[in-house]
């Protein structure tokens, strides 16, 4: 496996102008529809897009505290999550040993890689019984929460679509890209 | 191979086949794949006479040969003698919509899965989805940011391919210390094969105006989950299809109703069901689920990202673990084997814990990123061994040992598992599952 890996590694300016190639290539043979597409305004984009991305684009207006946080965490999260992000049915949020140790819990704090998908995930997805009913203040508050219980920020350092982005989780570098040059 | 071809040439009906008239071409009983090719018409006629003899008693014929049978039905039931080939349903207690249910592989034949056995993973349950209310929205990197119907979806040129849809956690309980025992699909069975039909997506990416800096595609499904995540503009652009039927009829709710992505021979977590939206963009959204879940912790404690492929697997479904041999004689090995980096060109199978090995027949026709059925007659002594397969793919690719996956990628990675599978038979006839 790790021979095929590294006879498949190409240098990446080649395998860019490749794919580029390839892409080019692909649209231009791609069936033709009836184009029945409607036009979509900003509108109606802004309306449905709720991606949030690491340089933090996607995220809205709003702001919340780990101290604000902690309430709605204990009313909205902790029946799964345990108090504290640890010790629930559900995933392990705060804490976890080292990586490169035997069986480690995979958290916030050791292992998730971007501050912003704590913000895109909980917004979109929790909590399980009420998906979307937290308010944008409210998931920057769990989110500030979680960060918090994971000594990442102080309880009353302010989250919003500024500094957000700006918190550095220690596992950023943590990860491998196996797509494209390994796969 | 000689000694399979004698036995052949030497069977007669009043010589039935018996283990003097086959010579083994690997250890622990393995015969020459073409066996029961060049045998049917001989085992055939056995057959009938025998269900001749039946008819002419009489005296024994079950009801439903003597009074009419039952009416006809709007949609078609397995036989209630067929209880035991059902998915089985592994979910959070807390949260019953988040869990998996599994293809039971061990009761199956072929390479296409029922509908209804097709293998599910919901996040946060199956949404019941109104179509006159569901639509598919492209924006981001587009000149053209639309949005679609379903119903004026199901005007564009439609394509169909068979391919499998393999969850990227299949298999995880081969990373445990110790060898699972269950029935082969509740170890395996988060991986289906269907045929899919639907639209090339570079057809809709093209009516948008993909902008040449777009380098992924955000998916997000309309389900309570709002599963999103990040695709490779080269596999948009290449095989992937916004699939509407699902083997001829339309996809069914749990299989994401009324359309889902299909990416032949990626990991089923990209293969976004219920898809709503597609935003082009030039980096990868960094999702919880191509974050912190769907990648893999390797020993020096970084994790592989983004390990989209699903490798070559095989494995053995007859026999297998639940299934007892009823004595010494000649059993078909069936199994199946897929890669998603292509073709399977050949699986070989070991009667003799891997020392030696035989080329199983694989059935026609072999499909790139498909399931492919591999079968072996095998004359079984009834003494203890171990049956193992392995495939290699058509790009020269082989199915590793355990221990190899192991010692690269440790055993904490929980994804993409695709060691070669181990059954011991004991001489009571029994299978279980060892790492061997």
């Amino acid at each position: 496996m790790s021979m095929r890996d590294t006879a498949l590694r190409r240098p990446l300016a080649v395998t860019a102008v490749l794919g580029w190639i390839a892409l080019t290539a692909a649209v231009a043979a791609a069936p033709e529809g009836p184009k029945l597409g409607k036009p979509l305004s900003p509108a109606d984009i802004a309306a449905m897009d709720i991606n949030v991305f690491p340089d933090g684009s996607g995220l809205p207006s709003g702001k919340g505290t780990a101290l604000e946080g902690k309430a709605i965490y204990d009313a909205q999260c902790a029946a799964c999550h345990g108090p504290k992000g640890t010790g629930g049915s559900a995933g392990e949020l705060a804490g976890g040993s080292a990586l490169d140790g035997p069986h480690p819990d995979q958290t916030v704090g050791n292992y998730w890689p971007y501050a912003t998908t704590i913000f895109d995930f909980v917004r979109r997805s929790m909590p399980l019984n009420a998906p979307r009913s937290l308010s944008d203040d409210q998931v920057y508050a769990v989110t500030a929460y979680l960060l918090n219980i994971n000594a990442l920020i102080g309880e009353t350092a302010e989250m919003n679509a500024k500094t957000l982005p700006e918190v550095h989780l220690p596992n950023r570098e943590g990860f491998v890209r196996i797509w494209p040059n390994s796969h | 191979m000689i000694g399979a071809k004698k036995g052949y040439r030497t069977m007669t009906e009043d010589h039935p086949l018996t283990d003097d008239h086959l010579q083994s071409v690997a250890g622990g009983g393995l015969l020459d794949r073409r066996l029961f090719l060049r045998q049917s018409l001989a085992f055939g006629t056995g057959t009938g006479l025998l269900l001749a003899g039946m008819d002419a008693t009489g005296a024994e014929l079950p009801a439903w040969q003597k009074t009419p049978g039952a009416p006809f039905s709007n949609y078609g039931q397995p036989s209630p003698h067929e209880k035991e080939a059902i998915r089985w349903v592994s979910a959070n207690s807390g949260a019953p919509g988040n869990g998996i249910s599994w293809t039971p592989l061990h009761k199956l034949e072929g390479m296409i899965t029922p509908n209804g056995l097709h293998f599910e993973r919901h996040h946060n349950g199956v949404p019941q989805i109104n179509p006159d209310r569901h639509r598919l929205s492209l924006h981001g990197l587009f000149r053209n940011p639309v949005s679609f119907s379903v119903e004026d979806l199901l005007r564009y040129p439609l394509v169909s391919r068979i391919c499998f849809v393999e969850c990227g956690g299949n298999s995880n309980a081969g990373w445990h210390e110790e060898p699972i025992q269950t029935p082969v699909g509740y170890f395996h069975g988060l991986a289906s094969c269907s045929e899919w039909t639907g639209i090339p997506l570079s057809t809709l990416l093209d009516e948008a105006g993909l902008q040449p800096d777009a380098r992924w595609v955000i998916a997000e499904g309309a389900d309570a989950a709002g599963m999103n995540i990040s695709i490779p503009i080269e596999k948009a652009l290449d095989d992937t299809l916004v699939a509407l039927y699902q083997n001829g009829e339309r996809i069914r709710p749990e299989n994401g109703y009324p359309l889902r992505l299909i990416l032949p021979g990626w990991e089923a977590v990209l293969n976004v069901k219920w898809l709503q939206r597609l935003q082009a963009a030039r980096e990868p959204v960094m999702a919880r689920n191509e974050t912190s879940k769907y990648t893999e912790l390797q020993p020096s404690g970084k994790a592989r990202q983004f390990t989209f492929l699903m490798d070559a697997k095989s494995l053995i479904t007859q026999p297998s673990p639940g299934y007892k041999l009823r004595g010494p004689g000649l059993y078909q090995i069936s199994g199946l084997a897929w890669s998603g980096r292509g073709k399977v060109r050949k699986v070989e199978v070991s009667a003799d814990g891997g020392k030696s090995w035989a080329e199983a027949a694989l059935q026609e026709p072999v499909m790139s990123k498909s399931f492919t059925r591999f079968r072996l007659p095998w004359r079984w002594d009834g003494s203890p061994l171990v049956l193992k397969s392995r495939a290699i793919d058509e790009t020269g690719y082989q199915q590793p040992e355990r221990a190899a996956l192991v010692a690269e990628r440790g055993r904490n990675g929980y994804f993409h598992y695709n060691a070669i599978v181990s059954w011991a038979v004991a001489p009571d006839g029994s299978l279980s599952h060892v790492y061997a």
